[in-house]
């Protein structure tokens, strides 16, 4: 095998499980998210010369991510027009009261539903700061949008989140 | 502290990305409103729900396979540029005795590296271990940017003592120490950041006596610097351009013994 495709599998594969994770979520479609990630690694071993070092992770799903959302323009264009920065909730401390159902109750099929029905800049925070654990920073980096939007988004999106996922187990009971 | 001000802040708290002052406060403000740590046991809440592991969704079995067919029949027409450095002729050389390819290494080589050249093995693995320590969890042993807690770290896992100065004052910030292999051999790794750019300064004791002066190297975005000093051989290697770099060794070797 060629060095540079030997150095390059040895850097970036290791990185396929979260490629995958996230072109999965950005996608919510399995076939697709697979198509999308053999595309972003092309990619990334022809952008590799580019590679200054650094978080190869990063680097990675920075171009799953733009690989993925030129793919939702072309195919659910609508997806992208939900408004990012809607109407802040104000908070609502009855939310977290305890006659409310507990969320630890959700099952997993429930949970991968509300995260599902979240708007796509939503979900794709989410699942980079919850199930990828990154920093501000590097989302911020990923998603080319300044810290304090990651912050509010994060915030915003959680609340989202919470609120299908109690819907969800009000009509379960 | 009002709710007003600390709701935003909160997330941040949650996510452990407040510095430490607004932290202190954030900590104080949950202390004493019931409202907002009621919504941080929230955040715990949902995290605790999301960590559960059935939403990570894996890649399928196969994926990998059907990725590395496609890289791999891309491949000849490919080449990362700071792959192909004034190494690569070399290792051609040592299996190929070709006269011509004997000419295009002193070519390549004789012009970036002054006639005294170091290693050119040495060269390479240096920049390797650079990048292989800017991948996660893989740059800092001793997280510190106190000279005095990184100097004794290196205490029993090298048999010298590396010096490790403070420059602060000159817009390096200490970030830690690695211990490193260069050459099979034990070395000791200083990590300095300036803005987001890392500097590797790798340290060991030189078999020669004579102070030697810097010999540098510019490969695709990597400056490799190298000198011996009091019987230390020092190597800086970083992304930070030229100049910088330049006044990192020049605030260095101002301390250096
Ligand atoms: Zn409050």
């Amino acid at each position: 095998m060629d060095e540079a495709s030997a150095r390059f599998e040895q850097m970036f594969l290791p990185h396929l499980d979260a490629a995958h994770n996230l072109a999965r979520w950005l996608t919510r479609n399995g076939h697709d998210a697979e198509d999308l990630v053999q595309e972003s690694y092309l990619r990334a071993f022809r952008f590799f010369g580019g590679f200054k070092g650094g978080d190869s992770r990063s680097w990675l799903l920075t171009i799953v991510r733009n690989t993925c959302y030129s793919w939702l323009q072309r195919n659910r264009r609508q997806e992208l027009e939900t408004p990012f920065d809607e109407e802040m909730h104000t908070s609502d401390p009855q939310a977290f009261s305890p006659e409310k159902p507990l969320l630890a109750n959700a099952d997993g099929q429930m949970l991968q539903q509300a995260l599902e029905e979240l708007p796509v800049t939503f979900r794709e925070i989410l699942v980079l700061r919850e199930l990828e654990g990154l920093s501000y920073k590097e989302i911020a980096d990923i998603a080319g949008m300044p810290i304090g939007t990651v912050m509010s988004g994060l915030a915003r999106a959680r609340k989202r989140l919470r609120e299908n996922l109690l819907n969800a187990m009000k009509k379960e009971s | 502290m009002s709710c007003k001000e600390e709701q935003p802040l909160l997330e941040g708290y949650f996510d452990g990305e407040l510095d430490l002052v607004r932290n202190v406060e954030v900590e104080a403000h949950l202390q004493e409103c019931g409202a907002c740590s009621a919504e941080y046991q929230g955040l715990q809440e949902l995290r605790s729900v999301l960590g559960s592991g059935s939403l990570y969704l894996k890649a399928p079995a196969g994926l990998q396979r059907r990725v590395q067919d496609a890289i791999r029949g891309e491949a000849p027409t490919v080449r990362p540029s700071w792959l192909s450095g004034w190494w690569t002729p070399l290792r051609w050389a040592s299996v190929a005795a070709s006269l011509v390819l004997v000419a295009l290494v002193t070519w390549n080589v004789a012009p970036r590296f002054s006639p005294r050249s170091p290693d050119e093995t040495l060269a390479r693995e240096i920049v390797d271990s650079h990048v292989r320590s800017l991948m996660p969890n893989h740059l800092i042993d001793v997280p510190s940017s106190d000279q005095h807690t990184v100097k004794p770290w290196f205490n029993g896992k090298v048999d010298f003592s590396p010096p490790v100065v403070d420059l602060q004052d000159q817009g390096f910030h200490l970030v830690g120490g690695r211990l490193d292999y260069l050459g099979g051999k034990p070395v000791a790794a200083l990590i300095y950041q300036r803005r987001q750019h890392l500097i590797n300064l790798f340290v060991w004791p030189s078999p020669e006596d004579a102070n030697s002066t810097q010999a540098s190297n510019s490969q695709q975005g990597y400056h490799v610097i190298h000198w011996v000093k009091s019987k230390m051989t020092y190597w800086a290697v970083s992304d930070l351009n030229t100049k910088e770099l330049g006044d990192f060794i020049t605030a260095l070797q101002k301390q250096l013994p």
